[in-house]
């Protein structure tokens, strides 16, 4: 998170994929609106194409992906590339949420994210995750 | 007056807003409104259900959501739980499927097959349902978006095996209204998507007329964090919605009302689901009889599966979901539910396993075979306490309709995204208190067993690569092999009569038999109606 007087930080929540569950990307925009962010929401149905762009145009610090269907590592893998194609990929830190196994986790690191966070975590532990990470890299 | 000291008893009120006292009688039944409208079974207004002697005669439909990877795969597990005394088969269809894509449409790499089948063409329909007889098992389908093409290839593969549209049976979901507020399986906009359902609905008065065009989804609403009673009122409204439409059309209310049927949820406090359930049946029975002037008994009724509970499981201490799972059940055998469906103990963070879901039918079983559910029609009926809170119910959804008229309908407010954000806002409020403890769930926030417990693994049938490649095969075969002449000329007429205002069901049905795929279908009507524009509020 930003020094005291400076900006708050941005994070895009997008739903990447064709996965429809948005309770869980929605109540996290508003726990993270309430934690002293500035959220944008993508809304439904992103193409990683799309969120790389929103990020890129919305100039956000983090993005969170939303995914509960099972098709995490290529949407991420998909989502990183852009990201490293839109040329953000060092200064734009990546989340993802939702149903993710553990099985899958090294590989979610491996790929780039700086945060998983399973169904179920809480958010104070989301946001202050999200702003440590955004701490200590400097944007 | 006693002198003993009345304790001091903490307030309870139930979500959606009722106060409940620690003690009914006769004088509060009075106070609410009365008896009066208690009434007989299968009689007007169908508060004690729908039907005179309900379990007693014909104990409710089990049908188990299921479905994964391609046909093949998913006529296995359908033909097992016909085995395992399932009577009725929920088919879960693949999101690509459900977004009107084809398995090789860029958007669908990593989803095939993943959540439900893959259907492409009605290839796939007819493997998935060879040699299950469609009198005997009712099949519901979970598709809406698409629903369209869908419910074409599953009629047109019904006649090809020699049934009669005329008196098939069955289920669509085919509600499009709830997806914009959850679900998410839009393509369409507002309008365009109310005018498709219009189109099935009055299909299938004319030709399918024993089957349920729409199942109106209350369910999603109140997963979504709706209240038990804005999930009625939602429900019944977009249920209003969708036959204010087709009587715009010419038709008479008798001639397809009936083919509406209800999706409810059950989670939370049972004696509010109850409530729930006689307040909007009879509730339902007096729209349709007092505002559409409906004479035929079967419009009146409302029919319904209920069941599911998703929103109240708990990846904490999974296997407490089992227990939460049986009192759901119980609540809807207590509700005179038609069909009932419940959700796997392992559901709330993945797509069950075959264990989970033969405990899920084992739990509905028990239900009816051992602890006398079916002996007696609506058990609870005279309850002060449960008429009562039936007539406080019923004034509750009845406030949320009127307000959502006064605000322009429901149409109107879910294209504007206020239903949506409102939905939202009760999802985040239930989560804060859910953290804080005020709202109990056993294993998350109170009776932990252990604090250090490890969390269930959550794991996904792995995602097969060689078996969406498989189905992209089928596909590309089907194209090769079917008549492109026919299908460009199908597709055409469907594009005239999506432009025109026809009815587009019968040129989809010539289009889906000529072997046209799903996405081709859906990409046609895009065409003409455009992409829906989601409201991103939050």
């Amino acid at each position: 998170m930003s020094a005291p007087g400076d900006h708050p930080a941005r994070v895009l929540v997008a739903k990447p994929g064709l996965d429809g569950h948005d309770v869980g990307a929605k109540v996290v925009c508003r726990a993270l609106r309430d934690a002293g962010f500035e959220v944008i929401y993508t809304g439904l149905r992103q193409s990683p194409k799309a969120i790389a762009t929103a990020a890129l145009q919305e100039d956000v610090d983090a993005i969170g992906l939303s995914i509960l269907s099972g098709a995490h590592l290529p949407l991420c893998e998909a989502v990183a590339a852009e990201l490293s194609e839109a040329g953000i990929a060092d200064s734009v830190r990546w989340f993802v949420g939702g149903n993710i196994p553990e099985g899958d986790h090294a590989a979610l690191r491996d790929l780039g994210t700086a945060g998983i966070f399973p169904t179920g975590s809480d958010f104070e532990e989301i946001a202050a995750t999200i702003r440590r990470v955004l701490d200590e890299v400097p944007v | 007056m006693s002198r003993k000291r009345q304790p001091e008893l903490a307030p309870v009120v139930w979500e959606s807003g009722i106060e409940i006292k620690p003690v009914y009688d006769a004088s509060d039944v009075e106070a609410s409104g009365g008896a009066g409208d208690i009434g007989v079974p299968g009689q007007f207004p169908y508060t004690r259900g729908i039907h005179p002697h309900m379990y007693r005669q014909r104990p409710w439909t089990m049908r188990q959501y299921s479905g994964f990877g391609t046909a093949a795969e998913t006529h296995e597990r359908f033909l097992y739980l016909i085995e395992n005394g399932q009577t009725g088969l929920n088919v879960a269809f693949d999101l690509p499927t459900q977004c009107g894509l084809d398995s090789d449409h860029p958007m669908a790499a990593g989803e095939i097959g993943r959540v439900g089948m893959a259907v492409d063409t009605l290839a796939d329909m007819e493997e998935a349902f060879a040699d299950i007889d469609l009198n005997r098992i009712t099949v519901s389908l979970t598709i809406n978006g698409a629903a369209a093409p869908i419910m074409a290839m599953y009629f047109a593969m019904a006649r090809k095996r020699g049934f009669e549209l005329s008196e098939l049976r069955g289920t669509a979901q085919n509600d499009i209204l709830k997806e914009f507020i959850g679900r998410g399986t839009w393509i369409y906009p507002v309008e365009e998507s109310v005018r498709l359902v219009g189109d099935t609905m009055e299909f299938c008065a004319r030709n399918v007329p024993r089957y349920s065009a729409v199942s109106v989804c209350g369910y999603h609403i109140r997963e979504s964090g709706a209240t038990a009673a804005e999930e009625m009122a939602y429900g019944l409204a977009i249920g209003r919605a969708y036959i204010d439409h087709v009587l715009a059309r010419g038709l008479a209310v008798d001639d397809f009302a009936r083919g509406i049927s209800f999706n409810f949820d059950i989670h939370g406090n049972l004696w509010e689901q109850v409530a729930k359930f006689r307040a909007g049946r009879r509730l339902w029975a007096r729209i349709l009889k007092e505002d559409y002037g409906a004479e035929n008994p079967r419009s009146m009724q409302l029919r319904m599966i209920a069941g599911g509970g998703g929103g109240g499981l708990t990846i904490e201490e999974p296997e407490n979901n089992i227990t939460r799972g049986a009192t759901y059940a119980m609540a809807s055998a207590l509700s005179g539910t038609q069909t009932m469906a419940l959700c796997s103990y392992d559901e709330a963070y993945t797509i069950p396993s075959e264990h989970a879901a033969l405990l899920s039918l084992r739990t509905m079983q028990i239900l009816m075979h051992e602890t006398g559910m079916c002996d007696t029609v609506d058990p609870l009926a005279g309850s002060w306490f449960v008429e009562t809170t039936t007539n406080e119910m019923e004034q509750k959804i009845l406030e949320i309709m009127e307000r959502l008229e006064r605000e322009g309908g429901i149409i109107r407010s879910i294209a504007e995204g206020h239903v949506q954000a409102e939905v939202n806002r009760h999802a985040y409020e239930l989560e804060k208190r859910i953290r804080s403890g005020e709202t109990k769930k056993v294993g998350v926030n109170c009776c932990k067993s252990d604090e250090d417990a490890p969390r269930p693994k959550v794991e996904f049938h792995p995602y097969r690569v060689e078996e969406a490649e498989k189905q992209i095969a089928r596909l590309e075969k089907v194209r090769a092999e079917r008549d492109a002449d026919a299908v460009a000329s199908t597709l055409e007429r469907v594009r005239e009569a999506a432009a025109s205002g026809e009815n587009v069901m019968p040129s989809i049905m010539d289009a889906v038999e000529a072997y046209a795929t799903g996405g081709e279908v859906c990409s046609t009507l895009e065409s003409v109606f455009g992409h829906y524009r989601e409201p991103v509020s939050f």
